[in-house]
């Protein structure tokens, strides 16, 4: 591991109740990783919302599942990588939804595209579960 | 967490505050939907949101679409910074009735 550039990993269960402890994390991290308060606001609210798909569409609101968020400052960009070990997502069936169809749900995923500059699933190590990377630009 | 409600001119004012993310919008939508179901119109109070996620949207979306089915009222005041800024992400600031305050809904006029 290269301390240099590992701003963070941490690992929680699938429990609702830990969206905030992440948050505040996050909030600190991006801190440290020189972001803007609204630079910040949207890696905090797009990483919640990965996590809120993970935990209501990977692992189904089991609460026993984990996922692992790491945050990386590479340079020019702050990387989250957030990996899970559900079953393989099917990617294609991931995308952002038409918003003219006002509906509860289907907002996250329009709202990470948005709030990030790169976002998309590469493969996890190992080909267990899902690995979904997002990069906000700082420079 | 119980969000407040408040009966006030014909309206209940339901009072969301703090963080409204995955762990809190299901109450948020219990209590929005159980005033719906009662007949009465409401306004969701969101001047003290400080966080509200998708899902936390998607109870002020369900409740505006019971409240559009069954000729009832239903509208935002005081929404904070916080708030309204994820609104306008999801397109949604144009769709919900939004007022400063009940006062001013009922200086208007539905």
């Amino acid at each position: 591991m290269d301390c240099d550039d590992q701003l963070v990993t941490l690992s929680f269960c699938s429990r609702t109740s830990r969206l905030k402890l992440l948050r505040c994390v996050l909030r600190d991290a991006a801190d440290i990783a020189g972001l803007d308060r609204q630079a910040t606001d949207a890696v905090v609210l797009a990483v919640n919302e990965a996590c809120t798909n993970i935990i209501q569409h990977a692992y189904g609101m089991d609460p026993n599942g984990r996922i692992d968020v790491t945050l990386v400052q590479e340079q020019g960009a702050l990387v989250i990588r957030l990996r899970d070990y559900a079953h393989r997502v099917d990617v294609e069936k991931v995308c952002s939804r038409d918003l003219d169809d006002v509906r509860p749900g289907g907002l996250g995923v329009h709202l990470i595209d948005c709030l990030m500059d790169e976002c998309g699933f590469i493969d996890p190590p190992e080909g267990v579960g899902n690995l979904f990377q997002m990069k906000k630009y700082t420079g | 967490m119980a969000f407040p409600i408040e009966d006030r001119q014909g309206f209940a004012v339901i009072a969301l505050s703090g963080e409204v993310d995955l762990n809190k919008s299901p109450d948020a939508r219990k209590v929005i939907l159980a005033c719906l179901k009662k007949q009465k119109h409401v306004m969701v109070d969101l001047s003290a949101v400080e966080y509200i996620d998708s899902s936390g949207v998607a109870s002020l979306v369900e409740g505006f679409q019971y409240a559009r089915s069954n000729h009832l009222e239903f509208g935002l005041i005081g929404v904070s910074d916080a708030a309204m800024n994820v609104l306008r992400l999801a397109r949604l600031d144009k769709v919900f009735r939004i007022y400063d305050s009940l006062d001013e809904r009922l200086a208007n006029g539905s």
